[in-house]
């Protein structure tokens, strides 16, 4: 049987270290500068946008980023991940890559991929998102089932928020999923939003009960703390990779940010209740103060480095 | 060889010589082997690769994609044209924009196969020829089968290239012979396939020398078959001359053979089961207005089946698609 001709190869980026982890970094602060650099550069996103250096929109996953670092943590080179809208922070904590997806959403031929698929639409060596709600959970399995067929090793993991459970493909891809025995985790990142819209408008019975009517385990978890959600998620890649077969691991957290540009109707007040619960300050408290600032430094630097190259670019 | 037997011997063929091809459809599996038999004897022979799958158009497609982009050759069976409305948001906004949205990073090359047509009394839901939604969509190739064209040499083709394809088959061409040109001839009439590089060849054939011929017949699928019919009796019985022009790849269109036609002809016909208006025989009519107005000597006429609802009654649908002798006074008129 054929291997993959896109065996993924994460290491085809050169990502700086101040941005992705020193060598031999005790983990608290590598997590703690991993989910900075990605805040930092929604924020830096988000500024730009005001300044007029971006084109179209943005989804900024500012209030998620222990999702993305958690998770991605325990993907390795072969694995493979489909991500959505909302794909920054699963890129940046997958590749590193903050040069690339800037001048990509700056719309520059030095971008991922050359300024056409913007913020929504990332390829790079394992790693794919696609703006369509719901429609890349097939394309996740169909990468499984290829990993399956060709004997790899690695696995297929799809971010999909909440909102992708109003899409009929979702629950297609599951029955074929668990039928097949595909090596699937579905990452959900229940931010409790989707767009305008909450939960409890759209979402009728129980989220992971919609995961095991298909025969697929499901685990859930509130949190936003990266270290929690680190050791589930460590647990469930490993129980994808041994068995082989699909998994559901809900996180439920929280988007703090608008859904797109402008567009945030939410209570003020439940917003600001969130803020204490935000994944920097919950990991941050396990920092000493001189370091985080040492890594806020770190972080900073490296970005103002980058923005800087990308401004320049013609 | 009936189309559908060569069909089935070149999917047998492609996976034993590609290990690449991964086939996926509803009840393709044996004893029964697909509504249409094409896939009889495929998961029989090779399991691994061939999937019969849950009733979830949109959803094998989508794996599809999946397995595409990670190096294989999927081709999806879509059980009727009808369904393939179902996998619509699958081809337009992920299969055929994959590669060029991540600029070239990847390829989907996903081939999408489904028996379409009416003639069989099925109705409204399950006689259509949907494939015009179809045409235009950038980086999709849509390719018909018809009575002259090798299933082999076509699935051959789009297995080489790197975008996605719709390949449908009417499903009244199933039972018929596949005629090959050979030497100037195609069957009993004269004729010779014409390829133009980079794309899928379209054959041309006429009852007498193209220099007699007053009208170009453009068609595609079983109603090339049917124009073809109707050449050859208007041809014996009143002297009518026409050269059909029938093309595999229907979008995008290799429009070269049938300007080449129109400049001998100096007159266009289209005929398509499709419905009516804002159709790909509407498009020909753009197209080679723009390259030949000079060379026409009447308005392109465009024939195809009424706007509305295919019926079950034999009677009814007889009047809704374009059929022998709606083709036959259009070709008149055209050839005069």
């Amino acid at each position: 049987m054929v291997r993959l001709s896109a065996a993924p190869d994460v290491d085809a980026v050169e990502a700086d270290p101040r941005l992705v982890g020193l060598p031999d970094e005790p983990r608290d602060q590598r997590f703690y500068r991993r989910m900075r650099f990605i805040r930092d550069f929604e924020e830096t996103l988000l500024a730009l946008f005001e300044e007029g250096l971006l084109n179209g929109t943005t989804h900024a996953c500012i209030g998620q980023e222990a999702d993305c670092v958690g998770v991605i943590e325990h993907l390795r080179a072969g694995d493979h991940i489909f991500s959505n809208h909302r794909c920054h922070g699963h890129y940046l904590a997958w590749s590193g890559d903050a040069r690339g997806l800037l001048a990509e959403i700056m719309g520059k031929p030095e971008g991922v991929v050359g300024g056409i698929g913007g913020s929504q639409h990332i390829c790079a060596p394992g790693f794919k998102s696609n703006g369509i709600l719901g429609g890349t959970v097939p394309a996740a399995a169909g990468i499984a089932l290829g990993l399956k067929l060709s004997g790899a090793d690695g696995i297929s993991v799809v971010f999909v928020g909440d909102g992708a459970f109003g899409e009929g493909v979702v629950y297609e891809t599951l029955n074929m999923a668990s039928l097949w025995e595909l090596p699937l985790l579905v990452v959900v990142e229940n931010n409790a939003w989707s767009q305008s819209t909450p939960l409890a408008v759209n979402f009728a019975g129980d989220m992971a009960k919609r995961f095991e009517a298909f025969g697929i385990p499901t685990t859930r978890l509130e949190s936003t703390d990266v270290l929690e959600i680190d050791s589930e998620a460590e647990r469930q890649i490993g129980l994808v990779r041994e068995s082989r077969t699909p998994r559901a691991f809900i996180i439920d957290t929280y988007r703090l940010c608008h859904h797109s540009k402008s567009d945030d109707n939410r209570p003020a007040d439940e917003i600001a209740a969130r803020w204490p619960l935000e994944p920097l300050t919950v990991h941050s408290a396990r920092l000493d103060t001189a370091a985080r600032e040492r890594i806020d430094g770190e972080v900073g630097a490296a970005l103002t480095e980058i923005v800087d190259e990308a401004r320049a670019l013609a | 060889m009936i189309f559908v037997r060569e069909l089935n011997e070149t999917l047998h063929r492609l996976l034993e010589t590609d290990e690449r091809v991964v086939i996926l459809g509803e009840d393709i599996a044996d004893p029964y082997g697909g509504a249409f038999k094409v896939t009889r004897g495929l998961t029989s022979k090779f399991p691994d690769r061939v999937l019969t799958t849950p009733v979830s158009e949109a959803g094998i497609v989508g794996v599809a994609a999946g397995l595409a982009m990670s190096g294989y050759r999927p081709i999806v069976e879509i059980m009727f044209g009808d369904f393939v409305t179902l996998t619509f948001d699958q081809v337009v906004n992920h299969i055929s924009k994959y590669s060029a949205m991540y600029d070239g990073k990847v390829t989907c090359p996903v081939i999408i196969r489904t028996p379409s047509g009416g003639h069989r009394g099925y109705g409204p839901t399950h006689s259509q020829s949907l494939e015009k939604h179809f045409l235009g969509v950038p980086h999709l190739t849509v390719v018909a089968a018809s009575p002259y064209h090798d299933p082999d040499a076509i699935l051959s083709a789009l297995l080489r290239q790197d975008e996605p394809a719709l390949y449908v088959e009417h499903k009244l061409l199933y039972p018929e012979h596949v005629v090959r040109p050979s030497g100037s001839r195609i069957g009993d009439a004269i004729g010779r396939e014409e390829s133009t590089d980079g794309w899928l060849p379209s054959v041309v054939l006429s009852q007498v020398p193209a220099e007699d011929c007053t009208v170009t017949v453009l068609a595609y699928g079983y109603s090339a078959l049917l124009a073809a019919q109707a050449l050859e009796e208007l041809a014996v019985e009143e002297e009518v001359f026409g050269e059909l022009v029938v093309p595999s790849q229907i979008a995008p269109m290799d429009w070269g053979p049938v300007e080449a036609s129109v400049k001998r002809t100096g007159s266009l016909l289209t005929l398509e089961e499709g419905t009516a208006d804002w159709s790909w025989g509407t498009e020909a009519a753009a197209e080679i207005g723009r390259r030949g107005f000079s060379r026409l000597r009447r308005p392109v006429q465009v024939v195809a089946s009424q706007p509305t609802v295919i019926p079950s009654s034999r009677d009814l649908e007889r009047k809704v698609l374009v059929g022998s002798d709606t083709m036959k006074e259009a070709i008149r008129e055209a050839a005069a």
